[in-house]
C-alpha cells in the first residue's frame, strides 16, 4: 500500500515515480484528443461536450470497480446495479414532478445503490464464499430485480437534471468563452468524485481499504476489522453504481432495465489505470483517465467512419488485451 | 450445520448422502418437482412431456458441460452462450450457400477459435477465467453483427440432420438422444478413466502441486478452453435444430442456468470436485423448474433472481458440506 509522503515536498523524481503511469496516461489521452482534433478539425466544445456526457456513467461505474478492487475484491454486479439504480430513478422521477421531489428520488436512488451494494458485501463476508461467485450471482439477481421494476424501457428523467449534464459551464460574471471548454458534466463528474475520494483516502476506512486489499492477515493484525472493511467498499461501490445509473437515465431520458456494457469497460479501465487486480494500489486518476482514453479511441474510430459494430470489435480486443497485459505484468511481478 | 455435524442428526445424515451421492439426492429432488408438477396440473406428465423436456434439456446439459469441465479446474466459461449462438447462427446462413454438411463443419471454426482465444488469455496470460470468456464473447456477438450484415440477402436454412436432431421423435423417443447418448458417455469416460480428464481434477484441485507435479498447466488450459469452446459451438448446432430459428442472440438464454445446471450438479466453483452426471441432473432439475415457473406465471425477473439465489445458495451450501471433510 502507499504510505503518505514524510517529506514536506517531495522532490520530482519521486513524485514521477509514484505517478508515472497516471502521467504516462494523461500523456496518451492528450495525444488521443490532438489526434481527434487531426481527423476532425471541426471538434471542440460541441465534441468535448458529448464525448464527456458519453464518457459519464463508464467513468461511475469505473470508480465503483476501483474502490472494490483497491479493497481486493472484485465487483461483478456493476453494471446490472446501474440498471437497477437506472430505473428506478426514472420511475420515481416520473412521479416526482419538477422541483424538489426530483431532489428527493436522487437521494433514494443513492439509498437503493448502497442498500445493493451493502448486500453484496453482506453476503461475500456472510457467506465466506469468493467475491467473484457471490457477485456473479447478484449479477443475475440485480439484472431480475431491475426486469421486475420496469419490464421495458420507461420512466422519465426530471428536465433540470438533465440540464445539469449538458452544455459547457456557465460561471456569472466571466464571459461564456472562457469556460466553454470544461463541460458541466466533467464539472458534475469531478466534484461528485473529489467529494467522495478525497475525504475517504485520508480516512480511517480508506486506509483500511488500502490495508485489506494489501494483506488481509497484516490488516487484520494491525486492528482494521475485515468484514465491516469489505462491506463498506461494497457499498460505496453500490453508491457510485447508482450515480453511473442515474447519469444513464439523465442522459437517455427514459429508464433501461436490461444492463449495458459497463462491466467490462470498468474492469479494463482499472486495469488500465494501473490498479493491479489484486487489490491495495493504485488510485482512483488512473483508472479515470483510462476511462476517457477507451472513450477517445472509440470516437475516433466513429470519426474515421468504422463500422459502429467493427468499432465494438476494436474496443472489446483492445479490453481483451489491456487485461491479458495486465495479467503478463501481474505473473512478471509475482515471479520477481 | 457444522455444530450438527458431531452428532448424526437426520440433517447431518442427508448432508453427508448429499455430500457422497449428489446424483441420488438430485434425482430425488427432480422426482420432487416432477410430483409437484403433477398435482398442480393433473395429467400434465405423460409420454409426450417427458420426451418434450428431454429435448429442451439436451441443449442445455451439453452447454452445461463447457461450465462443468472449467469448473473442475477452477474457472467458468461465460463465452459459451454467444459461441452457441455463433455456431448456429453461421450453420444457418451459411447452409444455402455452400451446403448443409460443409456448413456445420465451418460453424464449428469460430467456435474453435473464441475456445483458443480463451485458452490463450486464462493459460498464457493468466487472466481470471470470468473476464477473459466475458470478453470473448462480447467480441464474438460484435464480429456476428458485422458478419449478419454480409449475409443478410442469403437467406438461412436449418441444415435438415439437426432439425432431425432436434425435433424429430421415434416411438416417443427423442432423437437429440442419438447425439447426446455418446457425447455424455464420452464425457463420463474421459473425466475419470482418461489422463486429460485426471489432470482437470488436478489442476483444479491444487494448481501449484500440479504445475510442481510436472503438469504443464497452460497446455491444460489451452486444450480445456479449446474443447469448451467446441463443445458450445456444438450445443449451438443442435439448438438450432430445437428452435429452427436462428437468431443473433439464440442461446443467450441459456448461458445463465447452464452454470446453474452445473452448480446444482454438484460441480464446485473452486475447481477439483464434481463431475459431468450431476450436471446432466441439474439441466433436467431446471428444465422441469422452468415448466413450474411458466406455470405459475412468474415473470422473466423473477426467474433470473431466483437463479441468481440458486447459483448462491447451492455453492455456499456445498462450501459448508466439503469444509468438514
Amino acid at each position: 500500500m502507499t504510505a503518505r509522503p514524510v517529506a514536506a515536498r517531495p522532490s520530482v523524481a519521486i513524485v514521477a515515480a509514484r505517478h508515472g503511469w497516471t502521467l504516462g496516461l494523461a500523456v496518451l489521452l492528450a495525444l488521443l484528443l490532438a489526434l481527434t482534433k487531426i481527423i476532425q478539425p471541426a471538434f471542440g466544445a460541441t465534441g468535448l461536450e458529448a464525448l464527456v456526457r458519453a464518457a459519464l456513467p463508464f467513468a461511475f461505474a469505473t470508480a465503483a470497480m476501483t474502490v472494490v478492487v483497491i479493497a481486493g475484491g472484485i465487483d461483478l454486479s456493476v453494471a446490472s446495479m446501474m440498471a437497477v439504480a437506472g430505473v428506478t430513478g426514472a420511475v420515481l422521477m416520473q412521479n416526482a414532478g419538477d422541483g424538489a421531489g426530483a431532489l428527493l428520488a436522487v437521494g433514494a436512488v443513492l439509498l437503493v445503490g448502497a442498500a445493493m451494494g451493502a448486500t453484496n458485501g453482506l453476503l461475500i463476508v456472510g457467506t465466506r464464499l469468493p467475491d467473484i461467485v457471490v457477485t456473479l450471482a447478484m449479477l443475475f439477481v440485480w439484472e431480475g430485480v431491475a426486469l421486475l421494476i420496469l419490464r421495458a424501457p420507461g420512466g422519465a428523467a426530471t428536465p433540470w437534471l438533465r440540464e445539469l449534464v449538458v452544455g459547457p459551464l456557465v460561471i456569472p460574471g466571466l464571459p461564456p468563452a472562457a469556460t466553454a471548454l470544461v463541460p458541466q458534466a466533467l464539472l458534475v463528474l469531478a466534484v461528485i468524485l473529489a467529494a467522495i475520494w478525497l475525504p475517504l483516502r485520508r480516512s480511517r476506512l480508506g486506509l483500511g481499504i488500502y490495508a485489506v486489499g494489501s494483506d488481509e492477515t497484516a490488516a487484520f493484525r494491525s486492528g482494521v476489522s475485515i468484514g465491516a472493511t469489505k462491506v463498506a467498499a461494497y457499498t460505496l461501490a453500490g453508491v457510485l453504481a447508482a450515480l453511473g445509473g442515474l447519469s444513464v437515465t439523465l442522459a437517455t431520458g427514459i429508464g433501461e432495465p436490461i444492463p449495458g456494457p459497463y462491466l467490462l469497460a470498468s474492469v479494463a479501465a482499472v486495469v488500465l489505470g494501473g490498479v493491479a487486480l489484486g487489490g491495495g494500489r493504485g488510485g482512483l486518476l488512473g483508472p479515470l483517465l483510462a476511462v476517457f482514453i477507451l472513450r477517445v479511441v472509440r470516437l475516433d474510430l466513429t470519426l474515421l467512419a468504422v463500422d459502429p459494430n467493427v468499432t465494438t470489435i476494436i474496443e472489446g480486443t483492445i479490453m481483451a488485451a489491456v487485461v491479458m497485459a495486465g495479467g503478463l505484468l501481474a505473473m512478471r511481478e509475482r515471479r520477481s | 450445520m457444522t455444530a450438527a455435524a458431531a452428532s448424526p442428526s437426520p440433517l447431518a445424515r442427508a448432508a453427508r448422502l448429499l455430500r457422497d451421492n449428489p446424483v441420488i439426492a438430485l434425482l430425488a429432488l427432480l422426482l420432487l418437482l416432477v410430483g409437484v408438477l403433477e398435482i398442480l396440473r393433473p395429467g400434465i406428465v405423460n409420454e409426450r412431456w417427458i420426451g418434450n423436456t428431454i429435448r429442451f434439456a439436451i441443449p442445455l446439459a451439453m452447454l452445461a458441460a463447457c461450465q462443468t469441465l472449467t469448473m473442475l479446474t477452477g474457472g467458468i466459461d461465460l463465452s459459451a452462450g454467444s459461441v452457441a449462438t455463433v455456431a448456429a447462427f453461421v450453420a444457418a446462413t451459411q447452409a444455402p450457400l455452400i451446403g448443409p454438411e460443409a456448413a456445420m463443419l465451418v460453424a464449428l471454426g469460430p467456435a474453435l477459435l473464441v475456445g483458443l482465444a480463451n485458452g490463450v488469455g486464462v493459460g498464457l496470460c493468466r487472466v481470471h477465467p470470468l473476464i477473459m470468456t466475458l470478453a470473448t464473447g462480447l467480441i464474438a456477438v460484435g464480429a456476428l453483427q458485422v458478419y449478419q450484415r454480409g449475409v443478410i440477402a442469403t437467406g438461412s436454412a436449418v441444415p435438415p440432420l439437426l432439425g432431425w436432431l432436434g425435433t424429430g421423435r421415434s416411438w416417443g423417443v427423442p432423437h437429440a438422444l442419438v447425439l447426446f447418448v455418446p457425447f455424455a458417455a464420452l464425457l463420463l469416460w474421459a473425466e475419470r478413466r482418461t489422463g486429460f480428464g485426471r489432470l482437470l481434477y488436478a489442476v483444479g484441485a491444487n494448481e501449484r502441486a500440479a504445475r510442481l507435479a510436472g503438469v504443464r498447466v497452460w497446455g491444460v488450459h489451452l486444450a480445456l478452453y479449446a474443447l469448451s469452446g467446441l463443445i458450445a459451438g456444438l450445443a449451438g448446432l443442435l439448438y438450432l435444430g430445437v428452435i429452427r430459428a436462428p437468431s443473433l442472440s439464440l442461446a443467450e438464454p441459456l448461458l445463465l442456468p447452464s452454470v446453474a445446471a452445473a452448480v446444482i450438479g454438484g460441480t464446485s466453483i473452486f475447481g477439483g470436485r464434481g463431475g459431468y452426471a450431476g450436471t446432466i441432473v441439474g439441466a433436467l432439475i431446471l428444465t422441469v423448474l422452468g415448466t413450474l415457473l411458466t406455470m405459475l406465471q412468474m415473470p422473466e425477473g423473477g426467474r433470473r433472481i431466483l437463479f441468481g439465489l440458486i447459483i448462491l445458495v447451492v455453492t455456499a451450501a456445498y462450501l459448508r458440506l466439503t469444509d468438514r471433510g
